[in-house]
């Protein structure tokens, strides 16, 4: 058995049980964390898209970002780099934002559906590990969008400074901001909880590198398990925790903020996956690596939020199922949504092939 | 040597499997500079048979020398 750093199960433990209080104290079903949802909902906040449902500004992110900053900064591990690429992050950002939405969640939730039963969730992670070995495969082709280079240290601080003034729009002037009265966007635990919550979780996944699609690529790359072990310990953790509390579902049922749409569930979150690879983290990790200093995630993330918008504003997002009165009424994914994400699976392919090692050999 | 420097992850250890598959060579010089990156090479290189020196150099760098155990 090869070595693994204790800090990795251990933030995942900690990810598991936050994630667990958060959805007690009001968080929607199976959503403690969901960055592409939580992204989502800051978007429609910020009134980027005006899907009325879910529009708030999740203190998760917040303290997922500072959290990170702050553990950066006493570790002496706060760099302020870019320079990689940072237009094709933008894209491939909203690309993982479009694929994930289709499936209603990001890895992490993914992980956090399958603990809480939802077997819906089971095609997205078919999906999910079928982007990531095409993305493998990119990679071991020579795949590379490049070096990022030193910059000045106020470039670190743009996603930080971004979250901040969030978190002071919050809470001293939210007549500016949007507030879904209905629907997830309404359902959200306290944001002092929430942000302890991000922060927690933020300053541990600086320390431990944990990563959804990381785990299961260096998995398959290098035979090394150190960051799917946090994976596995979330899946625990939830599960166990949502067998304690009597919230396991273990079926494929009306699940909270899920569809039965599996084709298209796979192949969002293939295109999440894939796109996840290329970027060298899920959108957990784009988030940390943002709140440590790196430009180039900080435009991933702004690629997200514009990836949200752009979902909501054309029908995109996959729509949940729902029981209304007693009858069963199929969410699921719309023409546009598929389109959608059939033209990001394109372009994945494209900037694939785009950035293979022969075509960035005169570099 | 592999110059691994501006690389994010996990371009790096991609780059010391490739060297290291290719020929197994008996020592092995990574520039890299970023502490992620080093906890990753250091990893794969131990799991690979290689014990390793981290050499901190100015402008938070590090040379890395990979040896053949």
């Amino acid at each position: 058995m090869k070595k693994i750093n204790v800090l990795v199960p251990v933030t995942g433990i900690v990810v598991g049980l936050a994630a667990l209080v958060l959805v007690t104290l009001g968080n929607p079903g199976n959503m403690g964390f969901c960055i592409a949802c939580f992204l989502r909902d800051i978007s429609g906040s910020l009134g980027l898209h005006h899907a009325a449902k879910v529009q708030y500004i999740r203190p998760e992110i917040i303290g997922l970002v500072l959290g990170a900053t702050l553990m950066a900064l006493a570790g002496k591990e706060f760099k302020a780099r870019a320079g990689s690429a940072p237009a094709l992050r933008f894209i491939l950002g909203g690309i993982v934002m479009v694929g994930a939405l289709a499936f209603l969640g990001c890895p992490l939730r993914m992980v956090l559906r399958l603990g809480g039963g939802d077997g819906t969730a089971l095609a997205g992670l078919a999906g999910f590990v079928c982007g990531i070995l095409v993305g493998v495969a990119c990679l071991r082709k020579g795949f590379s969008l490049g070096r990022a280079y030193k910059v000045k240290t106020a470039d670190g601080f743009v996603l930080p400074g971004f979250m901040i003034a969030l978190l002071v729009l919050l809470l001293a002037v939210p007549s500016v901001l949007l507030f879904s009265t209905e629907g997830p966007g309404a359902s959200h635990a306290p944001w002092i909880v929430a942000l302890i919550a991000g922060l927690a979780v933020g300053a541990l996944a600086q320390k431990s590198r944990l990563c959804m699609a990381g785990g299961i690529r260096d998995a398959v790359m290098f035979k090394d398990f150190n960051l799917l072990s946090g994976f596995g310990a979330i899946f625990v953790v939830v599960l166990v925790g949502n067998l304690i509390l009597g919230r396991f579902q273990p079926t494929l049922a009306v699940e909270p903020v899920a569809h039965h749409d599996y084709l298209w569930s796979f192949l969002g979150m293939a295109a999440a996956g894939w796109g996840s690879i290329l970027l060298g983290g899920c959108p957990l990790r784009q988030l940390i690596l943002a709140g440590e200093g790196n430009g180039d995630s900080a435009v991933t993330v702004l690629g997200m939020i514009v990836g949200a918008a752009l979902a909501h504003n054309f029908g995109m997002a996959g729509n949940a199922d729902a029981m209304t009165d007693g009858a069963f009424v199929a969410g699921g994914v719309a023409l546009p949504g598929r389109v959608g994400v059939a033209v990001c699976l394109a372009l994945l392919g494209l900037i694939s092939y785009a950035n293979l090692y022969k075509k960035e050999k005169n570099q | 040597m592999i110059d691994a420097r501006g690389l994010s992850c996990p371009m790096p250890v991609v780059m010391v499997q490739k060297a290291v598959q290719a020929d197994a060579p008996a020592t092995l010089e990574v520039l890299l500079d970023n502490p992620c990156s080093v906890e990753n090479v250091t990893r794969f290189a131990a799991n690979s048979g290689y014990s390793v020196e981290t050499h901190p150099a100015d402008n938070d760098e590090y040379r890395l020398v990979l040896t053949k155990q």
